[in-house]
């Protein structure tokens, strides 16, 4: 176990030194956030119904999105494990006294946190000092924020558990680009990151979140502004430790296979 | 002209040969990016499953303007593909090599890439501009036609404009590069609504600052018959203006270019 913190504490460093979050970057999204608030707004204001969120609750939601992007994308994976398998370094790194998929777990986690510790910061704090409707509100409560911070942490492992699933199976392939875009593409959509899942009607939103994308940044982002409430947070919380240990297990199983398999090529 | 039109064309069917020797790793990026684009379809069709408007603009209408914009983001990017590789070609030492051949410089770089990849959002665009048209009161006339024509023609212009633009930051700054990217994929992304709906300020941005406007906001007022005034409709050729201005500024840039190495 000891090993595998250090794997993710290296990472973590590295991170930290090396990716300073670029300036451009986070201008970037907090434009993209800023133009989504608008946009809701004016949904907001051409519809007598309402929102299916309450307009703060979503403005949260998408400064958080913005904010912990990093945390929870599936479609900047680590460029690091494709090389390796592409050009042979696999070997070496089968020669180690370490399990595969824990220390690439490790890594992955570990390499996300970092750059989340970094942009959130500067964006969060634009975020709070940003003029009235389009601020972001503080959490509902200091156990809200707690929660928040627990299921932000297990979605982050759902995330990271379901790319290692990815990984894995490029094991199987040597030119995975594509059809890895296309997986990254619709967990895109089903994870709530186009639109958050309250929007989507029924009976696909049930379904949508009963998926493992669904315990991915849905949960966190709704419970820290209170959409989120009650007896659905234990359920949720259940839904996403349910959804971490299966993919885990996934990607070990499909580790294991693919170990005994893998032909490496040069390198 | 004549030789540079025909020296773009033997470029492009040099990339284009090379490309279809991995036909299967081309197909699958654009079904990728089919995917991704389909996703913003997706959110509009299930915000509008609860909501039947959006500042008076119908499902239908989102639909057709959408469509417009990433039609012509998609042309612009597969055509204009090397402006936005160009800071790599600066940073190698390419561009220098291009400086020194007695053809134009543009020519060479939009000629090192031509990505047809970036196409695959065009399914999409395609199946949204079939629901946008079947849904929305039209009447499909030549004036109509040739606005949605002109609509697309000003987007390709305004994105390859902004695109040298970008590229023309590099004459500058070497470092970052990339926030060019707000204006040019935001205006992809967030375009997908008239702008009017994004309140005044943002308005005036996409009007007096980069005229995005003009293809999106005004000659869809006359597309969607809300106005009769046809200068609405021809507001598209003011792209050429802008384009105009990006290449003044690109020649501005070249002149102060140093070279950086490679």
């Amino acid at each position: 176990m000891k090993k595998y913190f250090s794997f993710f504490k290296m990472h973590f460093v590295c991170g930290l030194q090396y990716r300073m979050a670029s300036l451009s970057a986070l201008t970037t999204q907090f434009f993209w956030g800023l133009m989504e608030c608008l946009a809701y707004r004016a949904l907001l204001e051409s519809s007598p119904a309402g929102l299916p969120m309450d307009y703060q609750a979503l403005v949260s939601y998408i400064w958080l999105k913005e904010a912990f992007l990093v945390l929870f994308n599936t479609w900047a994976a680590d460029k690091e494990f494709f090389s390796v398998i592409v050009d042979g370094g696999i070997a070496y790194e089968m020669c180690r006294p370490v399990s595969i998929y824990d220390m690439w777990f490790a890594r992955n986690i570990g390499g996300r946190m970092a750059t989340a510790v970094l942009k959130c910061i500067p964006l969060l704090l634009v975020a709070f000092l940003v003029p009235k409707p389009f601020r972001m509100s503080a959490p509902v409560s200091f156990g809200a924020f707690l929660l928040f911070v627990v299921t932000m942490l297990l979605g982050a492992g759902v995330t990271a558990a379901f790319c290692m699933v990815v990984y894995m199976l490029s094991f199987f392939t040597i030119s995975p680009q594509g059809w890895r875009m296309l997986l990254t593409g619709a967990v895109d959509f089903l994870s709530g990151n186009v639109i958050p899942l309250p929007f989507i009607p029924q009976p696909y939103r049930t379904v949508m979140e009963l998926l493992p994308f669904g315990s991915m940044q849905n949960v966190p982002f709704r419970i820290y502004s209170g959409d989120l409430a009650g007896s659905e947070i234990p359920a949720a919380i259940g839904l996403q430790l349910f959804w971490l240990c299966v993919l885990i297990l996934c990607g070990k199983m499909i580790c294991q296979r693919a170990q005994r398999r893998v032909v490496v090529q040069g390198g | 002209m004549k030789r540079n039109v025909k020296l773009y064309f033997l470029y492009i069917s040099a990339i284009l040969r090379g490309m279809m020797q991995y036909k299967l790793s081309l197909v699958l990026m654009m079904i990728g990016r089919f995917v991704v684009a389909f996703n913003g379809f997706l959110g509009i069709y299930f915000l509008f499953s609860g909501f039947t408007q959006i500042k008076g603009y119908s499902y239908a209408e989102v639909l057709l303007c959408f469509s417009i914009m990433q039609m012509s983001f998609s042309i612009a990017e597969c055509i204009g593909a090397g402006f936005n590789v160009f800071s790599g070609m600066v940073k190698r030492g390419e561009f220098d090599r291009i400086l020194l051949r007695p053809c134009s410089p543009i020519l060479q770089i939009l000629g090192t890439r031509f990505e047809i990849g970036k196409l695959g959002p065009m399914v999409t665009a395609l199946i949204m501009l079939g629901i946008g048209i079947k849904n929305s009161s039209i009447s499909w006339n030549a004036a109509n036609i040739l606005t949605l024509i002109f609509m697309i023609a000003g987007g390709v212009i305004l994105f390859l404009g902004l695109f040298l633009l970008g590229a023309t930051v590099c004459f500058f700054s070497i470092e970052d590069t990339t926030l060019i990217h707000i204006l040019t994929y935001g205006a992809k992304d967030h375009g997908k609504y008239p702008l009017d709906i994004y309140g005044k300020g943002i308005m005036r941005f996409c009007t007096f600052v980069i005229p995005y406007t003009l293809i999106q906001y005004y000659p869809l007022q006359f597309l969607l018959g809300r106005t009769d005034a046809w200068w609405f409709a021809v507001c598209p050729v003011g792209t050429l203006v802008f384009a105009g201005v990006s290449y003044a500024v690109w020649r501005i840039g070249m002149r102060r270019y140093v070279g950086c190495g490679g």
